[in-house]
């Protein structure tokens, strides 16, 4: 029994090590490439270590860097989506909080085929929105500016973030809400007062969930973002298809890593909290 | 402060169509300004719903909800001056026990001093002072109870409602909280109405008692009324444990009268019906005692001791009949025994229907 049981462990961690590497390999080669200066990278080999840490690829992927025909760097392209995401965020995670609210205790007739419409758009490919959006955003002034792509993050985000919320506040127990109504309270004051007290774990997965969707969307980015308004997907885009003379493969992965990093910082910070808000009950007793 | 509640001609219906389910058949139950009023029933008979409607939390599909005279449906419920204490106690989670207790008087816009001399109080009557900085989540049950009570009170309604409160508690628990809600209610007077299916939490708390079943009010009277003079068979059974024995048999003409002829035995009860009808004899348990010399005669099956009491179980030719004797009183399975009857308390239901004759 020993025998087979240490054999079928080490076909398992080798199974396990092996699915690791693979892929974990392009990260550990995208940090090495980033830390090499420019000789290193044609010279060198592709997963070999950096001879000394070099971080001149990291400044110019910030701060010089060819994206197009201006050569600022990605900075620009970093705060346009901090500008973009922080709103939209903040804004999604309200609204959805707000609609998970009216859907799961204020149920009024329709409400269940309302949420089930709603929820096509957590399914709904965004390409088939691409025209129809363009047009509205241009009726509405938005177009080719970071409010243009607040609106549509919040609208793109709001079938997820109501169903978070509306999951959540399904299992609070009627009897709280009666027991509010017959104490006098109202609409805003529950949901102020109680609900919005106790949803602490569901912010925090809608915050997670909405924070990754939006600064890491492409789609909107490119489509819908004027010239000054673009985010940092689209920032590195130009910046890994403009080159020169040579490609400087070093600064492009610095540049990649930059626009990982917020979304990285968020999980290894925050991450705990998503698996936790995501099997937290609403109420105990 | 204590109100009358009028309860005339409510109905509920749920679903529409040929779906439809009434829950509520005509209830007509008037209650006395600091009456204590139980409906108790098995589930699923329209009690819950029906302190829904008086709360306001429910509207009735027809009728009238009067409290203090006023018609109610269509008033929203924190309007009708009522307060409630829910099954599952319904504490705000994320509010202190103070908060819990003062979210009415805050939603009123009571200022915060005579809301806090308030709530002072209402710890004080009910022995929670040192739990009002802490939250519900880190109370046991039987706290949570007295801060759901507190929050009930401190609101000094026309009426308060309880929807099975003592469900949640442990037996022995219960028992206390039981007579701490007497104590509360003969200290404040307030007309209650108490929802349970604790039969013996409505024979102790109730000063009155109105036995639900199917949507139908079976009997409403006193706790006395309801235990000696049920209105049917189903009361009869309902109320008191063990419950009481029927026993179906027929009237007969006799040399002294008449008797009550049973499988096995002729007893010498004269009944409510004619000579020769059908009926069911009702006798509670402790109204039957052991007797050599009686004419009905049984096998001693199942012997339970209470400590306080011993139930005997009797095989009969007349069917199980179940005896309550004192703890001294020795028998054992198997062993022969006669049964007398306490003439006096005897009730007598129709065969049919089981409603009560005389």
């Amino acid at each position: 029994m020993t025998a087979k049981f240490s054999i079928g462990r080490f076909v398992l961690m080798a199974t396990l090590l092996v699915g690791a590497a693979f892929f974990l390999a392009p990260l550990y080669v995208m940090v090495v490439t980033s830390l090499k200066d420019a000789e290193e990278t044609r010279n060198g080999n592709l997963l070999s270590l950096p001879g000394s840490l070099n971080f001149s690829a990291w400044g110019q992927a910030w701060s010089t860097a060819c994206t197009g025909v201006e050569c600022k760097g990605l900075q620009p392209f970093f705060w346009n989506s901090v500008w973009m995401a922080v709103p939209a965020v903040l804004i999604s995670t309200t609204w959805g909080a707000l609609n998970g609210y009216v859907l799961s205790l204020w149920k009024f007739r329709g409400s269940e085929t309302f949420f089930g419409l709603l929820l096509f758009g957590v399914f709904m490919p965004f390409q088939v929105v691409l025209l129809p959006m363009s047009q509205v955003l241009g009726w509405l002034g938005l177009s080719s500016s970071i409010g243009g792509l607040i609106f549509v993050h919040c609208l793109a985000g709001l079938p997820s973030t109501t169903l978070f919320f509306r999951n959540y506040y399904a299992a609070v127990p009627g009897e709280l809400l009666n027991a509010a109504r017959l104490d006098g309270a109202g609409f805003w004051q529950i949901f102020l007062r109680i609900i919005v007290p106790m949803s602490t774990p569901i912010v925090m997965v809608t915050l997670i969930w909405q924070f990754t969707q939006i600064w890491n969307d492409f789609l909107f980015g490119v489509a819908f973002s004027g010239a000054d308004s673009k985010p940092i997907t689209v920032g590195l885009n130009n910046l890994a298809n403009t080159s020169s003379s040579v490609k400087a493969y070093n600064v492009d992965m610095a540049a990649a890593l930059i626009a990982a990093l917020p979304t990285v910082a968020v999980y290894v910070l925050a991450g705990r909290y998503f698996v936790r808000g995501l099997t937290a009950g609403a109420v105990k007793g | 402060m204590a109100s009358s509640l009028d309860i005339q001609g409510v109905r509920k219906c749920f679903g529409k169509g040929d779906k439809a389910v009434e829950v509520l058949k005509k209830i007509d139950i008037a209650v006395a300004p600091g009456e204590f009023l139980i409906l108790v029933g098995p589930s699923g008979c329209g009690k819950s719903t029906l302190l829904s409607i008086i709360a306001g939390l429910e509207e009735p599909t027809e009728g009238a909800i009067k409290i203090a005279g006023r018609n109610v449906v269509g008033v929203a419920p924190a309007q009708r001056d009522i307060a409630m204490v829910f099954q599952s106690y319904a504490l705000y989670p994320t509010m202190s026990v103070a908060d819990n207790i003062g979210f009415a008087l805050e939603m009123r816009k009571v200022p915060k001093p005579e809301r806090k001399k308030r709530i002072d109080e209402v710890a004080a009557m009910l022995q929670i002072e040192h739990l009002l900085d802490r939250r519900p989540s880190q109370l046991s049950g039987g706290q949570r109870q007295r801060v759901a009570m507190g929050r009930a009170l401190a609101r000094q309604p026309q009426l308060f409602l309880f929807d099975e409160p003592l469900s949640n508690l442990d037996a022995k628990l219960r028992v206390e909280m039981r007579a701490e809600i007497k104590r509360l209610h003969q200290a404040s007077g307030i007309t209650s109405v108490y929802v349970t299916h604790d039969q013996i939490e409505a024979m102790t708390l109730g000063s009155r008692i109105a036995v639900m079943k199917g949507g139908v009010l079976q009997q409403l009277g006193t706790p006395d009324d309801i235990y000696n003079r049920p209105a049917n068979t189903y009361v009869a059974t309902f109320i008191g444990s063990p419950t009481m024995n029927l026993i179906a048999g027929q009237s007969m003409a006799s040399a002294q009268g008449s008797t009550f002829a049973i499988q096995g035995a002729d007893l010498p009860l004269s009944s409510a019906v004619a000579h020769g009808s059908q009926a069911l004899l009702g006798l509670r348990p402790e109204h039957i005692v052991f007797n050599g010399a009686a004419a009905w005669r049984g096998e001693v099956s199942v012997v339970e001791p209470t400590g306080a009491d011993t139930y005997v179980v009797v095989k009969t030719a007349a069917g199980d009949v179940t005896v309550r004797t004192a703890p001294q009183v020795r028998v054992s399975p198997g062993e022969r025994v006669g049964l007398e009857i306490q003439a006096a308390h005897v009730n007598w239901f129709d065969q049919q229907s089981g409603v009560r004759l005389g």
